[in-house]
């Protein structure tokens, strides 16, 4: 007993918080359109705000409704707004935002909101699809050997291939808010990884997918998207460099 | 276990989903579109009133002449302020478009413009203030 009595004085006690989420629903059965839903919750200093829709879901309202897979900040499954700004609820700790005000949760901006905090994904995956994200070589490598590439050709995208596909650039973008057509920053950001790869064939037809109306010259450098990736990646600075590539016509 | 209350807000929600807060990138851009939208309509008007002088340079100097009231002052304080930020962003968009570092540097070049603003603003009001006095008392 004492020794438990010691281990527990070791460990401080993690300190938990009242906190209030404001999160916007919609429920297609039942709702005409999204209202706004007040929850109380009870959180720990070390929580994320998935936690506390976890905790909303298991023990308040269980037909609130989220995407979610690895809960780590890979799976890229939830993006949302949080206080304004998209953020993945697995990768925002609770004890960084201001607790003191209710905390705004709300689904994704300018793609078609299916259910609470989920959203129809298909436009921001055929934009996707459509600047052909996978190597395109002309030649194959030696007999049971790789391609091989230097460190500094590796290092051209290097940035790029950290996407996971969230969608919280995209859907924080004013041009893809307003114009649903434009191929929005992951489009562009995963466009890059090959257009900058040289063991990549096909960099001016995606160069030539990408100096389309609608393709990289909608691009506004708001830097909403760099400020948004939850992977840190550069993606003003990638499309630039796309731009780039097609005022020289090469990458 | 000790639970911390937060206070609640007094504020209602925005049934339209909330304003995207952003950062200066976006708030930049905004401005932008702002002042060049206003600069537009400005630059419409001002293209009528000059083509005036070519029906009669008396019709001219009446239009011209009433813009000379405190209300087209403080106007013109606003068009300069207008013209001023979307020249100085539009250079640094410029810079961000075709400099190899302006994307890294755009943040600082946003606080650059808003400085040289301030500066050349500090220079022009005083005497624009001081002509919007004279036609107070001249009228």
């Amino acid at each position: 007993m004492a020794t438990d009595v010691a281990t527990q004085a070791a460990v401080p006690e993690v300190q938990a918080f009242n906190i209030t989420l404001i999160i916007r629903r919609f429920l297609p059965e039942i709702d005409e359109e999204a209202r706004w839903e007040s929850f109380d919750v009870e959180v720990y200093s070390t929580d994320r705000i998935l936690d506390a829709l976890h905790r909303i879901k298991w023990d308040q309202d269980g037909s609130l409704s989220f995407r979610r897979s690895c809960a780590h900040g890979i799976c890229g499954s939830d993006a949302m707004r949080i206080n304004g700004r998209n953020r993945l609820a697995c990768k925002t700790l609770i004890k960084d935002l201001d607790i003191t005000q209710p905390i705004y949760v709300e689904a994704i901006k300018g793609l078609p909101l299916e259910k609470d905090l989920i959203v129809d994904m298909e436009p921001f995956f055929a934009a996707y699809r459509e600047v052909k994200p996978f190597l395109i070589a002309n030649s194959s490598p030696e007999p049971g050997k790789e391609r091989r590439q230097s460190i500094e050709d590796r290092e051209r995208f290097d940035d790029t291939t950290k996407c996971i596909l969230c969608a919280a650039c995209t859907t924080s973008c004013p041009v893809f808010w307003t114009d649903g057509q434009y191929f929005g920053p992951a489009a562009i950001v995963n466009a890059h990884r090959f257009i900058f790869d040289s063991r990549d064939d096909a960099g001016d037809v995606r160069l030539d997918i990408l100096n389309d109306k609608e393709g990289v010259w909608r691009c506004r450098t708001t830097f909403n998207c760099t400020d948004a990736c939850p992977r840190g990646i550069q993606v003003t600075q990638a499309i630039a460099d796309v731009k780039q590539a097609v005022l020289r016509g090469r990458a | 276990m000790s639970a911390v209350t937060a206070p609640r807000s007094e504020k209602k929600p925005r049934p339209g989903g909330t304003l995207y807060r952003g950062y200066t990138g976006m708030w930049s851009w905004v401005l932008h579109r702002i002042t060049g939208v206003a600069i537009f309509f400005f630059l419409l008007v001002h293209i009528l009133d000059t083509a005036l002088v070519r029906v009669s340079p008396e019709a001219y100097n009446a239009v011209i002449g009433t813009y000379k009231t405190p209300l087209m002052g403080l106007g013109e304080i606003g068009l300069v302020g207008a013209i001023l930020f979307h020249a100085l962003n539009g250079l640094r968009i410029i810079l961000v478009d075709f400099w190899s570092k302006g994307v890294k540097y755009q943040r600082t070049m946003f606080w650059v413009v808003i400085g040289l603003w301030v500066v050349l603003m500090a220079g022009f009001l005083p005497r624009q203030i001081a002509n919007i006095i004279l036609e107070v008392n001249g009228q």
